[in-house]
């Protein structure tokens, strides 16, 4: 039974990369990280994950790579347009009646959302009396959202969804172009807190008005999703909000009853005012 | 090894609407299997195609949601912009990993995570469309040792696929669209 062996090889390597390094993917998915670990195994040409596994535990250098396999950094600035449009016109009313905000953008990634909601917070103008917080277990993709540096041939692209997300200029106001790249202005991340935070085995730090995490509980098995929605909901007041990519749904995690429906079809939900 | 499927994998991509037409209204509701398909579509629309075989279909057609729990007598798109794979507990995970072929979704990462869960117990069905996503991953479900049938190409509206399955897959069976339906019936029944 050669399936039966790989998956063994799979979850100790798992294992062995949490015991060295304390990176915790053992409550993944195992279908998307058996396809990406192989993708891992065939760049570093090893014949078996048992002989990966050898390498991650013998050669530290190999980490950095290997987490570029292990976490998907396929983003998009506005990705799915009309999720950015609901919070400009649904979520937004409401939160301008804060004094003050904190929104976290929860497995940021090379930081592509974070700017979407940088700009948009700025054209509502409630940027000024926000705190952004953005969280990733990688940290060369932290490095990169920190940088803001996108490559200049993806700005169609992000300019397109930015005009369909209800955008109130040009995409260019906000970043600078040179040598292929676009350099997004400093001061969208001057009340920014990039942060190596771990959905999976870290805590609350806050108390957010706005979590958005979108595509990142896809990668997480329904344990996993349990803690990780119950970690936002403790880190949410009453009547907080919750983003979720277009594909999820909190229909399957035990914490579904704590929250509502807000925007339905855009995947964005509310904590419930009251404890049912 | 007739009526022993545990599922049904298809991909199609140019001329798929027309093709799925003629194949999932024929199915019964209480069908015994559940079915996965892959279209290529564009990313940055929603897709109606599940509503519109819906319409068309007495069994129950959705698009795909992570973590749905996989039913017999129930089809599964992929929903447009991810990549969908299954789970040994027979769930479903979506993913925006990279494009494969300049496809997300997928025909060959879909077929290849449901070989590896399925193996012998899976039939993988290529039909119409203009390149050659799905020919990998149906050679994968026959190294398993399940089933690949591909449209026949003479048929096809697009011919590109089933002729790259069929010459990744020589030894695959190649049927009309009316004979599809007719080996869905017969030979995959409870």
């Amino acid at each position: 039974m050669p399936h039966k062996v790989e998956d063994i090889e799979i979850r100790l390597l798992l294992e062995a990369l949490f015991q060295t390094y304390h990176y915790d993917f053992r409550g993944y998915s195992m279908a998307s990280i058996k396809r990406r670990l192989t993708q891992a195994r065939i760049h570093y040409g090893c014949k078996s994950f048992s002989q990966l596994q050898d390498k991650i535990l013998h050669d530290a250098s190999v980490l950095p790579g290997l987490m570029s396999y292990l976490t998907v950094q396929v983003s998009e600035l506005f990705r799915d347009p009309h999720y950015f449009k609901a919070v400009r016109e649904k979520v937004v009313p409401h939160l301008k009646t804060y004094p003050s905000l904190k929104i976290w953008v929860a497995g940021c990634s090379s930081g592509e959302e974070l700017y979407s909601f940088a700009i948009l917070f700025r054209e509502e103008e409630i940027f000024e009396r926000t705190m952004f917080y953005a969280t990733d277990i990688n940290p060369d993709a932290l490095q990169r959202a920190k940088a803001g540096v996108y490559e200049l041939n993806r700005m169609q692209l992000f300019s397109n969804n930015y005009q369909q997300a209800g955008g109130k200029g040009s995409l260019s106001d906000y970043y600078t172009a040179a040598y292929g790249a676009a350099t997004f202005d400093k001061s969208l991340r001057e009340r920014v807190v990039f942060s190596d935070h771990s959905l999976v085995t870290d805590q609350v730090f806050g108390e957010m008005n706005f979590i958005s995490c979108r595509n990142v509980l896809i990668y997480f098995d329904r344990d996993l999703q349990n803690r990780v929605i119950g970690l936002f909901n403790d880190s949410l007041p009453r009547k907080g909000f919750l983003g979720l990519g277009s594909k999820e749904t909190l229909r399957f995690t035990e914490h579904a009853g704590a929250f509502e429906d807000f925007a339905r079809e855009d995947k964005i939900y509310q904590k419930r005012g009251v404890l049912q | 090894m007739s009526g022993s499927f545990d599922a049904v994998v298809i991909g199609a991509s140019a001329g798929a609407v027309e093709a799925l037409s003629k194949i999932l209204p024929q199915l019964p509701m209480d069908y015994a299997l559940p079915i996965l398909i892959v279209v290529h579509m564009p990313p940055d629309k929603k897709s109606v195609l599940a509503e519109v075989m819906q319409e068309k279909c007495k069994i129950k057609v959705r698009e795909a949601e992570d973590k749905d729990r996989l039913e017999a007598g129930c089809v599964y798109f992929a929903p447009p912009d991810y990549h969908m794979l299954i789970e040994a507990e027979k769930t479903i995970s979506l993913t925006v990993e990279e494009q494969v072929m300049f496809s997300r979704p997928s025909i060959d990462v879909m077929f290849e995570s449901a070989a590896d869960i399925f193996g012998e117990k899976l039939l993988g069905i290529l039909l119409t469309g203009a390149n050659a996503d799905g020919a990998a991953g149906l050679r994968r479900v026959m190294d398993e040792g399940g089933r690949g049938i591909v449209q026949s190409p003479d048929e096809a509206f697009a011919r590109a696929m089933p002729d790259a399955g069929l010459k990744a897959c020589p030894e695959a069976v190649s049927l009309n669209l009316e004979q599809i339906v007719a080996y869905l019936l017969k030979e995959v029944r409870r």
